[in-house]
Parts: C-alpha cells; sequence; structure tokens
C-alpha cells in the first residue's frame, strides 16, 4: 500500500487543523483513503497548533500525533524561531526523500539543518504563502490556503477540482466548529459580501500557490513517495 | 417483551413499540434498530467524530439532552443543540456543571424520556456519584465519554484511564473504535440499554480527538429512518415513587441504618444491577455481532486491546506482517460486561499477548490477566499516557524487544 503522512504545524488561527481536515477531504473526494486530526492544547491564537493528514491507497486506521512525516509545511516563522512545535527540531521525524515546506520569505534553517536534511534527502521550499493570502485572499487568513496550494502543486496528492468541493462542504454550509474556530469563521465571512466571494478567494489562493509550487517542483529533483 | 427474530443468521431483538412504522413530526419512521442497521442501505460520509454523534442523535428519538461544555466534547453537544433547534428533540439545556448535568439527566429517565449526554475526562470524574445512582435507579440513560486526561498538569488529549473509574458504576461500558463504532454503538446502546431485563445505564466511550476531532468515512443509515422511541412502561421498576422499591430505601429508616436488613437489601440490589449487565450480553452479541472481533486469533503472538489502541496495533500489525512476523488481534468492544469468556477461547493457543493502553495504569491488561489461565503471557504495554499518541511503530518496536528481536533502536 502507498501512504502519504502529512503534518502541519502552525499557530492557533492560522487554520492549521482546517488545512489539513480540506486536504483530507480532498483526497476522499478524489477516491482516495484518507484520515485527517488535529493536535493541540488550550484553544488560544499564537499557540502551538498541530494537524496531520494521512492519504493512502488503503484503508488507514493509524491516528494521533504523526511521528514520522513524508511531509511538513510549517504555517508560521516562530514554530521554528520560538520552537512552536511538538518536536525538537520541528522536523524530527521526517522521512527520507521528504518534503518541508516553510511560510517564510527567509532562510530559517541552521547550516546544520540544511545538513542533515539533505543527508535525508529532504527538499525545502521557502514559501511566501502570508504575501499570497494578502494579494489574492485579501486577508492573511487565507494563509492555510496558499499552503495547501503549494502542498498540493508539489505532491498533486490533491486535485483542484477536489479541493475546490471540500472549500465547498466545509465554508459553503453550515459548519459547528470550537468556539475559537466559529469565531475566525465569522471573521473572514464579514470580509466579504458573499459567501460564493470568500469561496472564490479561497480557490484563487490555492490555484496561484499550486502553480507556484508546481513550477518550483519541476526543478528539482524530488523523489516524493505518491498515493 | 420482545420477541427474538432471526435476521441474517443473527438473532436479534425486534421492537413491538406502538408507534413502529409511524412518523414523528420531523418526517423520519420510527424503525426497527435491525432494520435501520441491515435493511436500509448505509450511505458513506466523510464526517469528524463530533458530526458522527449528532447524526446518530437525529436519528435516536431521544427526548432530553442536557450540556455542559468540557474539551473534546463540546462539539459533539453544541451540535446536539442545532438538532433541539431543528426540533429533533423535545428538550435541550445546559446545566451548571457536570454533577448537575446527570442529576438533570436522571430526571428526565425518571420522568419517562430517552436520555442523551456527553461528557468527557475531569466531567466524568466531577459527575461520577451519579452513574452508581443512574445504575441503581434503573435509568437506561446513555453517557458518551470522549476520555481525555484526568490528571494534572492538565491535558486535553485522550486517556482512557477515566474508563476504569466507570468499570463498577453498573453500566454497561462500550469502547468505540472510530467514528463508525461511535454511530453503531449509540443508536444500538440505546436499544440495548432499554430492555426490560437490562435496563441500566449506558457509557458509550471513545478516545477524545482521536475519534472526536478526526475526519473519518462513516456509513450512515438513512436520515428518514429513526429509532422506535423508548418505552418507559416497560421499566423493570415502577416509575419513580417514592412510596415503592426500590425508590422507598432512598428515605425508609429501615435501609437507612446499619443493620442486616440493610446489608442484604443492599447486595440483593448490587447483585442485580450485576447480572442485568450480565444478562445485556445476548442483545448484544446480537446487536455488535460478539462482544470481541477477532482477525487471527490463533496466531501465537496476540494484541488484545480496545479503542484507538486497536487502530495503532492494526497498522503495528501490517508493518510486522512487511517483516515476516505474524501477529494476531483481538477487539474488545464491551468492558462491561466483560468478554470474558470469549478472550479466554481467543487467546488459547497465544503465547505473548500484547496489550497496548492509552492509559499508565495499564487497567485492561489487568482485567485480561484475572480472566486468563497462565498469564504470565500477558505483556502490559506499551502504555502511553497524558494525551500522547501511540505511534504504531512504538508497539512494533516494543513487541519486537519483548521477543528478543533486534530492532536499531534495541541494540543501541
Amino acid at each position: 500500500m502507498s501512504r502519504m503522512n502529512i503534518r502541519i504545524s502552525g499557530l492557533g488561527g492560522q487554520g492549521a487543523v482546517t488545512a489539513a481536515h480540506l486536504l483530507a477531504m480532498a483526497a476522499n473526494k478524489d477516491g482516495k483513503f484518507s484520515i485527517s486530526n488535529p493536535f493541540f492544547g488550550a484553544e488560544k491564537r499564537m499557540a502551538p497548533a498541530e494537524s496531520y493528514a494521512r492519504i493512502g491507497s488503503e484503508r488507514i486506521y493509524d491516528r494521533g500525533e504523526l511521528v514520522y512525516p513524508d511531509v511538513i509545511m510549517i504555517f508560521h516563522p516562530q514554530v521554528i524561531t520560538m520552537q512552536k512545535s511538538y518536536t525538537a527540531p520541528f522536523y524530527d521525524g521526517i522521512k527520507e526523500n521528504g518534503l518541508v515546506i516553510i511560510n517564510t520569505t527567509d532562510d530559517l534553517l541552521t547550516d546544520e539543518d540544511h545538513k542533515r536534511l539533505e543527508d535525508l534527502n529532504v527538499a525545502v521550499l521557502n514559501h511566501d504563502a502570508t504575501k499570497l493570502a494578502l494579494e489574492i485572499g485579501k486577508t492573511e487568513l487565507s494563509t492555510n490556503m496558499a499552503m495547501i496550494g503549494a502542498c498540493a502543486g508539489i505532491t498533486k496528492i490533491v486535485s483542484l477540482k477536489a479541493l475546490d468541493g471540500a472549500i465547498k462542504d466545509r465554508f459553503g454550509k453550515k459548519y459547528v466548529a470550537s468556539g475559537g474556530t466559529a469565531t475566525l469563521d465569522e471573521a473572514i465571512k464579514k470580509k466579504y459580501a458573499k459567501k460564493e466571494m470568500l469561496l472564490k478567494a479561497n480557490m484563487d489562493t490555492i490555484t496561484k500557490s499550486y502553480e507556484i509550487a508546481t513550477e518550483w517542483a519541476e526543478k528539482q529533483d524530488l523523489n516524493l513517495v505518491t498515493v | 417483551m420482545n420477541k427474538q427474530v432471526d435476521l441474517k443468521g443473527k438473532r436479534v431483538i425486534a421492537s413491538k413499540h406502538v408507534k413502529l412504522g409511524q412518523k414523528n413530526r420531523k418526517g423520519q419512521t420510527y424503525t426497527d434498530v435491525n432494520d435501520i442497521f441491515y435493511k436500509a442501505e448505509q450511505t458513506p460520509n466523510f464526517l469528524t467524530g463530533s458530526e458522527v454523534i449528532k447524526e446518530a442523535i437525529r436519528r435516536a428519538s431521544v427526548g432530553t439532552s442536557v450540556a455542559y461544555p468540557i474539551t473534546p466534547q463540546s462539539e459533539a453537544a453544541a451540535l446536539i443543540g442545532e438538532l433541539y433547534a431543528e426540533d429533533y428533540l423535545d428538550e435541550y439545556f445546559r446545566g451548571e456543571s457536570e454533577f448537575a448535568v446527570m442529576g438533570q439527566c436522571a430526571g428526565a429517565s425518571f420522568g419517562g424520556h430517552r436520555v442523551f449526554t456527553t461528557t468527557a475526562g475531569p466531567g466524568t470524574l466531577r459527575a461520577m456519584e451519579n452513574f452508581p445512582m443512574w445504575a441503581g435507579s434503573r435509568l437506561p440513560i446513555q453517557v458518551c465519554v470522549t476520555c481525555r486526561g484526568i490528571n494534572s498538569p492538565l491535558s486535553i488529549q485522550p486517556d482512557t484511564l477515566e474508563m476504569h473509574y466507570l468499570l463498577e458504576t453498573g453500566m454497561l461500558v462500550w469502547h468505540a473504535e472510530t467514528a463508525q463504532d461511535l454511530y453503531d454503538y449509540i443508536l444500538k446502546g440505546f436499544i440495548v440499554a432499554e430492555q426490560p431485563d437490562v435496563h441500566v445505564p449506558i457509557a458509550v466511550c471513545c478516545d477524545g480527538f482521536f475519534v472526536t476531532h478526526t475526519k473519518d468515512t462513516v456509513d450512515l443509515s438513512p436520515e428518514e429512518l429513526c429509532l422506535t422511541p423508548y418505552n418507559p412502561y416497560e421499566s423493570p421498576v415502577t416509575c419513580m415513587d417514592m412510596e415503592i422499591a426500590p425508590y422507598r430505601m432512598m428515605r425508609d429508616p429501615f435501609v437507612m441504618k446499619s443493620n442486616y436488613i440493610n446489608y442484604s437489601t443492599h447486595a440483593s440490589w448490587q447483585q442485580e444491577i450485576k447480572a442485568a449487565v450480565e444478562r445485556s450480553r445476548k442483545h448484544t452479541i446480537a446487536l455488535l455481532d460478539g462482544l470481541i472481533d477477532e482477525h487471527n486469533s490463533d496466531r501465537e503472538i496476540l494484541i488484545v486491546t480496545s479503542g484507538t489502541a486497536v487502530s495503532q496495533s492494526r497498522e503495528a500489525i501490517r508493518l510486522l506482517e512487511e517483516e515476516g512476523i505474524k501477529v494476531g488481534l483481538v477487539k474488545i468492544k464491551t468492558v462491561r460486561p466483560f468478554p470474558y469468556e470469549e478472550i479466554k477461547r481467543a487467546t488459547k493457543h497465544a503465547k505473548h499477548i500484547f496489550v497496548p493502553e492509552f492509559n499508565v495504569a495499564g487497567w485492561m491488561a489487568r482485567e485480561i490477566k484475572s480472566t486468563i489461565p497462565d498469564n504470565e503471557r500477558v505483556y502490559c504495554g506499551p502504555h502511553v499516557a497524558g494525551g500522547m499518541t501511540m505511534p504504531s511503530e512504538v508497539i512494533v518496536e516494543e513487541i519486537k524487544t519483548h521477543l528478543g528481536i533486534k530492532t536499531a533502536q534495541n541494540s543501541r
């Protein structure tokens, strides 16, 4: 069986949990097996928050914290610079030929980090997801969309069509979440006159990010797992 | 009384409720539980465990639900509020604490409603006094326990220690592995708990977050079908009346004194509650297809456990199989009644029995050890606690180390 394990480390309020759910929902729509779950402590903005999406060709049983991921996404520089992550270093456990996508403009890794990741043939993309979110989604709350787009662009683990469907399911219908998530959902909905505009802005952010990442991936010598 | 019918080779209970086949105010048809699960088409959905609780309650003809927020059950409790707003429930309100909630549930159940509530971790412990009270009063209330850490320092992540506290309350205690189990157990749990020869409360437990907050594929029965309602007139004890036993016991001077009448009254009633839990076996076996599930249980190495630990073990077995190590699995679905005979039989050929658990106490391993002969075969572990994840790789490592197989880690 083939399997891709995706670990997302972010800060509370950035939509890391939503991102894992969307990837899993999209994989499900693409006919793959998937499971996603969050992991966090007290629910507050800027506190460490992780989520995990497991996508495979056969039924997946295991759940909980992903100790050995193929793909790691870092939604905020503070995950690295202030060690707001459940593992130290943040890439601990990454598998050979893995992928790390970091939402940053600058290289945040030390020489030792680079060496260790190179030894494992892990590719690293520094991706300015927040800038894309502000430009296209018109809000930094769309950062998670840009990160999902990058992940899909490089790994092709889910299709854009399936992501579009997942976004419609998540934001187009009534959704009851925890208090914090509900507040942020309301905040982002208020930024748009109509729900359709929110859905479109999210999808545009994903698509643009997908294209940038695809272009980057074509220039790399990647040997990622496929599902 | 219920008649026995044969369906798909299983002996199951068929509802004879007067409303069977009629429609409720939401247009749902009151349907026998067997028809809901075994005749109607089940449709796959991709949902979180919390959403699955909502969908089960939508189809459960619940009268009253009482809510109190505590992670990780808060979303489920809020979603049941949505159902109330949509008129699926008669009563829904918020208690002042878990202790109050369980008391309010008792009131609603005494009054003849089907009652459902949810709690977790410290909430379960705060409410604890009420659980044996429910059982002693023969109230078939269902509480969904979304397990989380109970100790200080605080943890909101799953830890199954709270289930251990429930074992001798006189409740049925079932442990769901997945959101699918949770859906099935909630609906089937009402039916088993409400049988006249059972009629005790039920705790449907799942591991918080790993089930409640995890999105997974779940087959749901049609929304148009709901369980037949609870029939309070089938209760084996009278409606609450302080002049008639068992409630009279609560106020009568002769039982409130320390004397032999008191002792024997309590002893016989406690035995009756225990017997009622045991009598639930036949109904549970029919509806859950046995108290345990077995996969290759004739193998020499076995994993025996419940809840998410089963899921992690399934993956571990897959990993071990790749290395040529063959391991069987026994999944325990009901912890009360405990499947003594089933486990004894299933572990007959095993030389090594591993019991991975999401708690530091290892209570499940103790239960198994007290059940089977040659219990030195039981290896208590691996354990995680306080909400830690149990990666499948950890199970693999511990099994190999115990069997004396060298690994990169244990030969360091």
